[in-house]
């Protein structure tokens, strides 16, 4: 047991010490002294959070299989702990050896939403390394980022060496071969950035150049030397079975977000929804073996005594194996003290009988992502989702004695109407009209039809990457539009209506979209006291509008204004598989209201079966 | 059948809150593979309980919970299966069944004793023999302590004297410590630490926050007049 890092005094002044002791189950303890390369693996959020994601199980396991590496965690520290640290210089720690990640070779961050990039900058301020890559001397750690938002990681490449772009699994043995004959060589920092760069996989921003044109526009982005890649390629596992996978997940003593077993079922989605950015880097869709999962399954259960399990996938009806895995879980482990944790399943029969099995029906409730009220709106953005199936699925558990609806869709989506907007409060009446249909003796009293709205935020390689957004008021006045069409319903009081913060859409939108222009303004906030800007009760739209007054960053420049159909965007020098002629095509037809079939129907030539490997293949061995 | 089950908490485990520590040990069932029994309904739970929370920040070799099981191995194989389940910090001691109507632990708790020693920073100037002396004119010699105890809902006066049924200084090497023996349970719970700020209050001293490392010896029940029991010894070894 490795001694705190922070003092008694400290620990239990502090909420939840338990966040910075380490000591978990699974934990794995090397002798840090024994390794070739230390690497402090950070999800930039709070621990409960940052614990509860897969990704970094994944590589904390394979990272720690290599007998040179010793891989450690290291989370945010809550604005508590923040404050006493750095009031008293304490520099952060990773939580297995309770030593400062500045000594580490490597800080690993991954970046899963837009709203943590201050947090990112508190990991690099509370290690005591400086914000700029450029200003890191020889023996500071190489700070790496990965994750979906490095998609487009130009807002925030100021403050990386460098990022991995893709599925980690794949190139990391290459670049820690790197490092340690650098190491040994006693190469420079730079040259060892140059190199990596040359690794398949890695962009190390620091090598390209980039200029703008009198728009304001992105008009060039070049390597500064030869040997550095125009392209960075996006990396993706394409053996599912032989990926290794985690056997003893790591056990928080603190309830984490994710407090189960997580099966990862397949990779990528064959829907092609055109706002969904993981639907589109994530391709060809790739499955795992069910023989496999259910291993793991019970492998995973033992090693860690989880009471629930639960199925991650992005589209889960769409794994061709559920049945027969579902099936099995239930049987092997139901009635034993394991619950089994379904995650949004498309409403069928199947589904119905099995949710009957696993779950409350009094409790539960349905779960339709609609995402959009009007058929017109759905087919913009390629949603199959009909009215007919939603009723259909509603109506089927009407009668199974469920009463809990909930519904997702999101406003301010291209070419959208008032009548669209409409159309989302009389879907929900619909609904309500099909449950009243039910005899009164065979229902239980009133249904309850949750409607939740966010706004739409267009992300890099989907087809509306070129789409408008619209302001703050326009966002909170499309919300309007849509309570007052829910209080003009017939069963207005069997519906309820929640919309999300337009501020933070706003914000997301330009880091999604921005250049490296905007790390000025995320560095600002950062100054101004921004942090955890994901957690309601901290984020101050306030504050970050003055970060941007005063670095000179126009916000509505990334949100507001069109964007040409031929424009360079900041992420295009990443292939992602899917290309822009590709994502051209299906803004076009977004426009046109045309759908495209999924890729189990008819491919549609994204560019993604390049890989060799998932759908793309299917039945043709 | 009924199990008691008797473990400690130490090092960085002391961090681990009640609620935690309850989390943890469902889990360790699970994984030492324990037939333990479920409440029936739709999402059952173990039958677990424990005898007298431990505060967050003191470590212990004396804490007790009581499971229900379908079937058992003994006492000695199921320490076994449940130390290979234990992180570093948490330690099965003792495993065993109780008789059938046996009370839950939680139910008969009347005591506790704990050691205190002094944290790094905070050690007291005044010798071991000058605190011995302290400690018998504060405690040993008056017939009464009668001292104001904030509640939550008004303030009380009690009298020390009676619950508080060992209070002596220790050498613990070569440095002072106190070691006190204090009425445990759903009412008239003494914390280890208000004895001391009594006394500290006695040598005209304030007690800072922190001075002291508490560590929980053992739980008992019974009372001063029956004499006290440890729970441990309530329930027979399985061979």
């Amino acid at each position: 047991m490795s001694r705190p890092a922070l003092s008694d005094e400290i620990l239990l002044t502090i909420d939840q010490p338990a966040r910075y002791i380490g000591g978990e189950l699974n934990m794995v303890e090397k002798d840090p002294a024994s390794v070739d390369i230390r690497f402090a693996m950070c999800f930039p959020d709070v621990y409960e959070i940052g614990m509860s994601h897969l990704g970094i199980q994944i590589l904390y396991d394979m990272f720690n299989k290599r007998e040179d590496v010793y891989c450690e965690r290291v989370y945010s520290p809550w604005p508590d702990l923040h404050a006493i640290m750095k009031e008293q210089h304490i520099p952060l720690f990773a939580l297995e050896s309770q030593q400062p990640v500045k000594n580490f070779d490597f800080l690993g961050i991954t970046i899963q939403y837009e709203m943590c990039y201050t947090n990112i900058l508190q990991i690099l301020d509370l290690s005591q390394i400086p914000l700029h890559a450029k200003e890191r001397g020889e023996d500071m750690p190489i700070v790496i980022g990965g994750g979906p938002c490095t998609y487009n990681p130009e807002p925030i490449a100021e403050f990386f060496d460098l990022f991995y772009i893709g599925e980690g699994e794949i190139s990391y043995d290459a670049l820690f071969a790197l490092y340690k004959t650098c190491k040994k060589d006693g190469v420079k920092r730079a040259d060892f950035l140059r190199k990596a760069a040359q690794i398949p996989g890695i962009y190390v921003p620091s090598m390209y150049e980039v200029t703008y044109g009198s728009d304001g526009c992105l008009a060039s982005f070049t390597p500064k030397y030869e040997d550095i890649p125009a392209k960075v390629e996006k990396q993706l596992v394409l053996d599912m079975d032989s990926a290794p996978y985690p056997g003893k997940p790591l056990v928080p003593f603190i309830k984490a977000t994710q407090d189960r077993v997580v099966l990862e079922l397949q990779r990528g989605c064959i829907r092609g929804c055109r706002f969904c950015q993981a639907g589109m880097i994530y391709r060809p869709t790739r499955e795992k073996n069910v023989a496999r999962l259910k291993q793991y399954a019970y492998d995973m259960l033992k090693s860690t005594g989880h009471e629930e399990i639960s199925l991650s996938s992005l589209s889960s009806s769409d794994y061709s194996g559920l049945e027969e895995l579902v099936t099995f879980l239930i049987d092997q482990f139901h009635g034993k003290g394991v619950n089994i944790s379904l995650p949004s399943l498309r409403i069928d029969a199947f589904s119905l009988d099995v949710m009957e099995k696993v779950q409350d029906i009094r409790k539960s409730s349905l779960t339709f992502a609609p995402e959009a009220g009007s058929q017109r709106m759905r087919d913009v953005i390629n949603k199959g989702l009909t009215k007919d199936i939603i009723l259909e699925g509603a109506g089927q558990a009407f009668e199974g004695g469920w009463q809990k609806v909930k519904l997702y869709f999101m406003l301010g989506l291209p070419t959208e109407t008032i009548e669209d907007m409409q159309a989302i409060a009389e879907l929900a009446n619909d609904i309500a009209v099909r449950y009243y249909e039910i005899p009164k003796e065979k229902r239980n009293g009133k249904c309850q039809i949750t409607i939740s709205t966010s706004f739409f935020v267009p992300k890099p390689f989907t087809p509306l990457q070129w789409a408008t957004m619209c302001t703050a008021d326009e966002y909170l006045g499309k919300a309007k539009i849509v309570n007052e069409a829910v209080k003009n319903q017939l069963n207005r009081k069997s519906i309820r209506y929640n919309w999300h913060e337009a501020d933070v859409t706003v914000l997301e939108g330009v880091f999604a979209r921005g250049d490296r222009r905007v790390s000025a303004a995320i560095e600002r906030a950062y100054e101004k006291g921004a942090l955890f800007d994901a957690w309601s009760e901290y984020f101050n739209n306030e504050r970050w509008l003055d970060a941007f007054a005063e670095t000179g960053v126009d916000l509505s420049f990334y949100t507001l204004r069109p964007r040409e159909l031929d424009e360079l965007f900041p992420w295009d020098f990443i292939d992602a598989g899917v290309t822009k002629e590709f994502l051209k095509r299906e803004w076009n037809r977004a426009c046109e209201g045309v759908v495209t079939p999924n890729c189990r129907m008819n491919c549609s030539g994204c560019g993604a079966r390049k890989y060799g490997g998932g759908v793309c293949f299917e039945d043709q061995n | 059948m009924k199990i008691r089950i008797k473990f400690s908490k130490s090092g960085n485990m002391k961090f681990i809150g009640h609620l935690d520590t309850m989390r943890y040990f469902q889990k360790a069932m699970r994984r030492a593979d324990i037939d333990i029994a479920y409440s029936t309904g739709f999402s059952p739970h173990q039958i677990m309980s424990f005898a007298a929370p431990l505060g967050v920040g003191i470590t212990s070799e004396g804490e007790y919970m009581d499971i229900e099981v379908n079937s058992t191995g003994s006492t000695s194989q199921s320490i076994r299966a449940l130390n290979d389940a234990m992180v570093n910090g948490f330690s099965v001691l003792d495993y065993r069944k109780l008789p059938d109507h046996a009370k839950t632990a939680m139910s008969i708790v009347t005591c506790a004793d704990y050691t205190l020693t002094y944290r790094e920073g905070y050690e007291t100037d005044l010798s071991y023999e000058q605190l011995c002396e302290a400690v018998h004119a504060f405690y040993d010699i008056p017939e009464k302590i009668e001292i104001v105890k904030q509640t939550k809902k008004a303030e009380k006066i009690i009298d020390l004297k009676q619950l508080v049924y060992e209070f002596k200084v220790l050498s613990v090497e070569g440095k002072p410590a106190f070691y006190v023996k204090v009425s445990t349970g759903s009412s008239d719970n003494i914390k280890p630490e208000l004895v001391l700020e009594h006394f500290y209050k006695y040598l005209g001293a304030e007690l800072q926050k922190f001075t002291f490392q508490t560590h929980r010896h053992d739980v008992y029940s019974g009372s001063v007049t029956e004499g006290f029991c440890s729970l441990n010894d309530m329930g027979e070894v399985i061979e």
